[in-house]
């Protein structure tokens, strides 16, 4: 009984758009709701129909649910672009977030959720309030989503209108539905916010446990997930958790079974009786194999979760060694994780039949899954010590095989087991030697140049060898030239006979005069100097022990695989990397475009420009590039921003600013400011921007460039929350009109303690800009607190002492600041000075400086401040005293870029 | 976080949109062309189901001639993702009477969007159950089949039902005629070596069930498996019936099964979903009936000719037989004439998958039918690499047998109203990954 949609999607004549808002606007129900259909397929298709919005949303109010459906989702889709209009749409929703009917009150609310436009947000809070609190359950699961959407959209209005009660009161509900989807949007939130806001206590632990017997299997991954962060107190909880978590084992549904081992997996950390341990990892097995029947995209998921548990468990899965066996038709990413599983469980008892297995691979048809057949086979060689001959035999018998890549492979491994193992297996040189022309790949070449270097007096002919590759070292990859470098040295050293010293010279003369890779050229210069000032130091050198290397298949550290383990089933746990490596999103209230190129660059910004300045403080022969830049700060001290430079080249820059009258505030000269919003994100519109001191006044100093193709007008901007509670002082002026092409600079005067953000002090600034021609911008600044220290900073020496016993020992902060190097007492204090932070007083302790500053920011909140370094020894410990110690963290970030240059 | 998807799209094999949905707004709408031009473009296609590319990850999964597409920019959880998409797709094959395919979608895209915006809330999961969607998403040609007469008006409890603790049946079903028909379908996959040696073996057995029982119907289900037949004797203290047992090396079961009351009873008790469904699956290793013996030879005879020699035994009961019996031996790509000799069924060369193919229709248990055939290999000079032999490979199904010796021993029904039930049992072994390396 299939349905015949497909004729809606062949209208294709032209005109189409006009016949199409005839047909919504018809009288006709029936010729109505065909329209809407061949207007949502031509969206399907991508076709542009915004423009048919209003004649749309006119078919929304109708009694038919298909149809309104359909409506719904054209809106979904379209509002954004339309956000005006959209507006028309806020009566109908309201009005059916009020229906009899509770499927169409949950639509309602759930498509509102949907629409991210501000102006339908606002309308949102009241119909949600409702449907939080609405007698059917269907209504309440769906509106506790909405609250999640909500908090994505605007997180100031969840919080303000106490959506997050009512949602923790859900957990409570009579409905599993509605407590797994409670459970789901607050797991989501608190992930979101830095405050806690859901945070499982014993009681909610309890509470979710049994709800876990009654709701759907999606309602249990949420619960599942949500718990797995719970810390329990003490085995004895931990046991009790485990017992009711272990039933879902058992469950069809293969994320409900991961997330239950991730959450046992989480709690036996905790468990000390080694019998419950063992009975527990009897228990995880069989569901971990039965996940491998599963579709072949499942099953590599699980694979890789396996391959981290069996990591940090490795008896669970140490007898089902076989079913990891690959079956011939297993798709290729399925085979090669089957692999490094078997690798990992690769054990003496079971050796001999893996070793089988991966020989019967190693004659398959995919190259990449032969090569890495033969690759194992090597690492179980270097696993298990009495199995290495086994392994090497083996590697013999595919040698002979005569396949080109096998044989490649095989020596590149081969080579390794040498290192294992020296002076065991050295007999089957020879045998490798008979392959030694079809090489052709770098590192197959590379790894028997190492053998022939390696063995050179116990191989007969290896100067002959050797020389055969010389002729074309010219042409070879850098790898290759680096090891036939090496072993022609090792060669000589070995049998320092005539015709080894021919080859070395030339090689050497290859190595320095010939080639452009620094890399060759400096290690052939050091070989040069070696032999040409100690032969004997060269041996001790160049032959010198080497370290025996261990097997690398469990590779991952503890820790990562710690956190690893703490994201079974998610994307994390696949690509075997924290969260935050590939997540761009980071916890912030207001939702925030890709911005994620910022913050590295002004990371690397900052390193750079140290580097830069540490450099020219330690060696004097740069002072003389030193002198303008310092010139620069005494010529115009307090309105110069010492603000981090954004990079090495802004650094130049600046010193041509010299010569640019400081006092002119309305063009805000200086380093480039960093790049906020790329023009990628913006529509064309970049900003830049920074803040900065001018004349003891906060300034947010802003650069605007069009590139989109439309003149941009009607700029506005507002800060969110801060700590610092930053706003601007006056309205955003950016020239009338902001043509293509042209870019505009603003110094936007600020205001401080306007909108303090609750919550521990941090360094987020975040903004929105619109303009009347785009959507609204969000981007996230960061605050630096350098810009804050006033001109009156300066304490005397009596106050000081006064304020610093009068303060209690809790007010006191310190702090390590590893890696920051004091050349000079005076040019610190300088640096210092320049930023408003003043000299009291120093002296010296054993070879210790201790030097005594203060500064003020707004509010005449004082700090007092104790730095003790050693001249030229990184590392300065730094004791602070303030009437606000929770500020401190953002003062030893300013401090430390002060400090830094 | 279980987030599952921020956006999902269906595919042809082209790379056209058919159907896309867009959950969330931390992934451009413009997404689905990374994907194209980064994974359905290039060889990368089938290396990794799971992908990232630039700040977002994909996960995708070919149906039949339709690409699934998922995308996500947080750490999502891809488990609960492809099983979304499995669950899905199969609730789609319910609505539209089996096939899912391109044209499936194109005929039903406004359907697909209604499931779409119904079974996933912001990338959250949401119920999945094709019975309880029936009840209020219902088409134009697409009729529930549970509702005898086709209403427009939704069921007025539906809401309750959809959230309700028993999310899979609905209430006040009525049959004339109170009948299960249990299924137990079990897959045999085996890999043995060239010399007879077993190097795995493994049976996944699923039961199915078809339940046209009125009102609420109480279940339970009990099976020979080692654990659940001494629990049962430790509670009556009543030694267990003679008769063979086995050991089920693993169980999962459907959503409508009380697992903890499996855990602490080893009783499986349910509430069935109306009509059919799957009850649970389960594998066995440890002795297992293997129905088939293969025995291969094959010489190859200088560079172009081969002589292939296949036994196969069948070990199951002499009353017993297999039909659709299927054995593939590959032969090298060059071959260029063969010629067979069976005693029983019909061999021929089938040059594009390059096996010789013996079918035989219906195959009785305990009897040894043999082929022998002799390839020419066409002899190409520049092909210095050996032929790597893939393994024989083999189909089959044995009605009535149970390669784990599985049985049921009694399934109970009750209901209030104590009505009488009709209870149907099948046993069926199918071959699943049945290789033999020569």
């Amino acid at each position: 009984m299939s349905g015949h949609d497909s004729k809606y999607f062949s209208t294709t004549k032209k005109g189409e758009i006009p016949e199409l808002k005839d047909e919504l606007n018809s009288q006709y129900k029936d010729k109505k709701k065909d329209a809407v259909k061949k207007v949502i397929a031509a969206m399907t298709v991508g076709k542009d129909v915004s423009s048919l919005f209003t004649d749309v949303v006119n078919c929304m109010q109708t009694e038919n649910l298909e149809l309104k459906k359909l409506v719904y989702l054209y809106l979904i889709n379209y509002a954004k672009s339309q956000p005006d209009l959209a507006i028309l749409a806020v009566n109908t929703f309201v009005k059916d977030s009020q229906d009899p009917n509770p499927l169409i009150r949950a639509l309602a609310v759930r498509t509102m959720g949907c629409i991210r436009v501000d102006k339908i947000t606002e309308y949102l809070c009241d119909p949600l309030q409702r449907c939080l609190k609405d007698d059917d359950p269907y209504v309440r699961k769906t509106a506790s989503i909405c609250v999640a959407k909500l908090y994505d959209i605007n997180a100031e209005l969840v919080e303000d209108r106490g959506f997050l009660d009512t949602l923790k009161d859900l957990i409570s509900d009579n409905n599993p539905m509605v407590v797994a989807n409670a459970v789901a949007a607050l797991a989501e939130i608190q992930e979101n916010s830095s405050r806690p806001i859901f945070e499982i206590t014993s009681h909610t632990l309890s509470k979710l446990l049994t709800a876990l017997n009654e709701c759907t299997e999606w309602g249990q991954v949420f619960i599942l997930d949500a718990l797995s962060k719970y810390k329990a107190a003490d085995a004895r909880e931990a046991e009790n958790i485990v017992e009711r978590v272990t039933p879902r084992l058992q469950h069809a549904n293969c994320a409900v079974v991961l997330s239950a081992v991730k959450m046992i997996l989480q709690q036996m950390e905790l468990i000390t009786s080694t019998d419950v341990v063992r009975n527990l990892c009897k228990k995880m097995a069989p569901p971990l194999v039965t996940l491998l029947s599963a579709e072949p995209e499942i099953q590599y998921v699980a694979l890789r979760n396996i391959n981290l548990i069996v990591q940090r468990r490795p008896t669970i899965l140490a007898h089902e060694i076989k079913v990891f066996f690959c079956k011939y038709n297993d798709p290729i990413y399925v085979k090669m994780e089957k692999l490094e599983i078997m690798i990992k469980l690769a054990s003496d008892r079971n050796i001999d039949q893996v070793l089988l297995e991966f020989k019967e691979y190693a004659t398959e048809v995919d190259v990449d899954f032969v090569r890495k057949a033969v690759r194992a086979i090597g690492r179980c060689a270097i696993k298990l010590e009495r199995a290495a001959e086994r392994c090497i035999s083996v590697l013999l018998e595919l040698i002979k095989i005569k396949v080109n890549y096998v044989v490649q492979e095989a020596i590149i491994v081969i080579k390794d087991i040498f290192r294992r193992y020296p002076n065991t297996y050295e007999s089957i040189i020879a045998t490798l030697c008979e392959s030694l022309d079809t090489l052709d790949e770098p590192e197959a070449k590379a790894s028997m140049i190492w053998i022939i270097g390696e063995y050179a007096e116990r191989i007969d002919n290896a100067d002959e060898l050797l020389e055969s590759f010389l002729e074309s070292f010219p042409e070879e990859p850098a790898l290759v030239q680096l090891q036939l470098l090496t072993a022609t040295v090792k060669l000589f050293l070995k049998k320092p006979t005539e015709g080894p010293q021919q080859m070395i010279q030339v090689v050497l003369n290859n190595a320095t005069v010939e080639t452009d890779n620094p890399d060759l050229r400096d290690r052939a210069y050091i070989y040069w100097r070696l032999l040409s000032t100690d032969p004997e130091a060269a041996k001790d050198v160049v032959l010198a022990e080497k370290p025996v290397i261990s097997d690398d298949s469990n590779q991952l550290d503890s820790s990562l695989l710690d956190e690893l383990l703490a994201n079974i089933a998610t994307l994390s746990s696949v690509y075997h990397k924290p969260p935050e490596a590939f997540v761009t999103r980071v916890k912030t209230a207001i939702q925030r475009p890709e911005d994620e190129e910022y913050p590295d660059v002004a990371e690397t910004g900052y390193s750079e420009s140290s580097a830069h300045a540490v450099d020219s403080n330690t060696s004097p022969s740069a002072s003389s590039s030193n002198t303008p830049y310092a010139a620069t700060r005494q010529a115009a001290p307090p309105p110069a921003p010492p603000a981090p430079v954004p990079d090495l080249l802004g650094d130049l820059i600046g010193l041509d600013n010299a010569l640019v009258p400081a006092d002119q505030p309305t063009t805000p000269t200086g380093p480039p400011l960093p790049v906020v919003l790329p023009a990628s994100t913006g529509q064309g519109l970049q900003i830049s921007a920074q803040l900065t001191r001018r004349d003891g006044q906060v300034f947010y100093s802003m650069l605007f460039e069009n590139n989109s193709q439309v003149p941009l007008d009607g700029f506005m901007i507002q800060f969110n929350k801060n700590t610092l509670g930053l706003a601007a002082a006056s309205p955003l002026q950016v020239v009338p009109q902001l043509q293509p092409g042209t870019s505009a600079s603003v110094l936007l005067p600020m205001v401080l303690f306007q909108n303090i953000s609750p919550g521990p002090p941090n360094s987020l600034l975040q903004v929105a800009v619109k303009n009347s021609q785009q959507p609204v911008w969000y981007f996230n600044d960061k605050i630096s607190f350098i810009v804050l220290f006033s001109e009156d900073g300066r304490m005397e020496r009596t106050t000081f002492l006064e304020t610093w016993k009068s303060l209690p020992d809790s007010n006191e902060v310190t702090k390590e600041l590893p890696g920051i190097v004091v050349n000079s007492v005076e040019a610190t204090l300088d640096r210092l000075a320049a930023s408003n932070m003043f000299f009291i007083a120093k002296r010296r302790h054993a070879n210790q400086e201790v030097l005594y500053l203060s500064a003020k920011i707004p509010r005449g909140i004082p700090f007092l401040i104790e730095l003790t370094a050693v001249i030229g020894i990184p590392g300065v410990k730094c004791a602070i005293k303030t009437p606000s110690p929770e500020m401190a963290p953002l003062f030893f970030e300013a401090l430390e870029v002060l400090l830094k240059g | 976080m279980p987030v599952a998807a921020s956006a999902i799209y269906f595919l042809n094999l082209r790379g056209d949109v058919l159907i896309n949905r867009l959950y969330r707004d931390d992934v451009g709408g413009n997404m689905v062309d990374a994907f194209r031009t980064h994974i359905m473009q290039t060889k990368e296609l089938g290396t990794c189901p799971v992908r990232q590319i630039g700040g977002c990850s994909f996960f995708y999964m070919r149906i039949s001639n339709v690409y699934i597409v998922i995308v996500v920019s947080s750490n999502a959880n891809v488990a609960c993702a492809f099983k979304f998409v499995v669950e899905a797709v199969a609730l789609f094959k319910s609505y539209f009477g089996g096939a899912f395919d391109e044209d499936a979608i194109r005929n039903n895209f406004v359907l697909i969007y209604e499931l779409l915006d119904e079974i996933m809330d912001f990338g959250y999961p949401q119920n999945l159950s094709p019975e309880i969607l029936k009840l209020y998403i219902t088409q134009e040609g697409v009729r529930s089949p549970f509702s005898s007469k086709p209403t427009d008006k939704p069921v007025p409890n539906a809401t309750l039902q959809v959230t309700g603790a028993v999310g899979w049946r609905r209430e006040g079903l009525l049959y004339k005629k109170n009948e299960v028909f249990l299924d137990i379908v079990e897959s045999v996959n085996l890999l043995m070596s060239s010399k007879g040696i077993v190097l795995r073996c493994d049976v996944t057995g699923k039961i199915l069930m078809k339940c046209f029982l009125s009102g609420m119907p109480d279940l339970k289900l009990g099976l020979n498996d080692k654990i659940g037949l001494e629990k049962e004797s430790q509670l009556k203290s009543r030694p267990t019936k003679s008769g063979k047992t086995i050991e089920l090396d693993d169980v999962t079961f459907h959503q409508c099964v009380n697992l903890t009351r499996f855990n602490s009873e080893k009783t499986v008790s349910f509430v069935p979903p109306d009509g059919e469904f799957e009850l649970m699956k389960y594998r066995i290793t440890e002795g297992v009936n293997l129905p088939f013996r293969v025995l291969p030879t094959i010489k190859e005879l200088g560079r172009t000719r081969m002589e292939v020699n296949v036994k196969v035994k069948s070990v199951f009961g002499a009353k017993m037989f297999a039909l659709g019996v299927v054995i593939k031996i590959p032969v090298p790509k060059q071959t260029a004439k063969t010629s067979f000799q069976v005693t029983s069924g019909r061999a021929k060369y089938n040059a594009s998958i390059d096996c010789l193919v013996w079918k035989i229709r219906k195959f009785p248990g305990q009897t040894e039918p043999t082929m022998s055939a002799e390839v020419e290999l066409i002899s190409t000079m520049a092909e210095k690499k050996s032929w790597t032999r893939p393994p024989i490979q083999m189909e089959f199904q044995v009605p009535m047998f149970t390669a784990s010796g599985l049985r049921v021993r009694f399934l109970k029904v009750w209901e209030k109203s104590g009505y009488n039930t009709v209870e149907w049992v099948r046993y069926i072994t199918k071959a699943g990954s049945y290789e033999i390396r020569c």
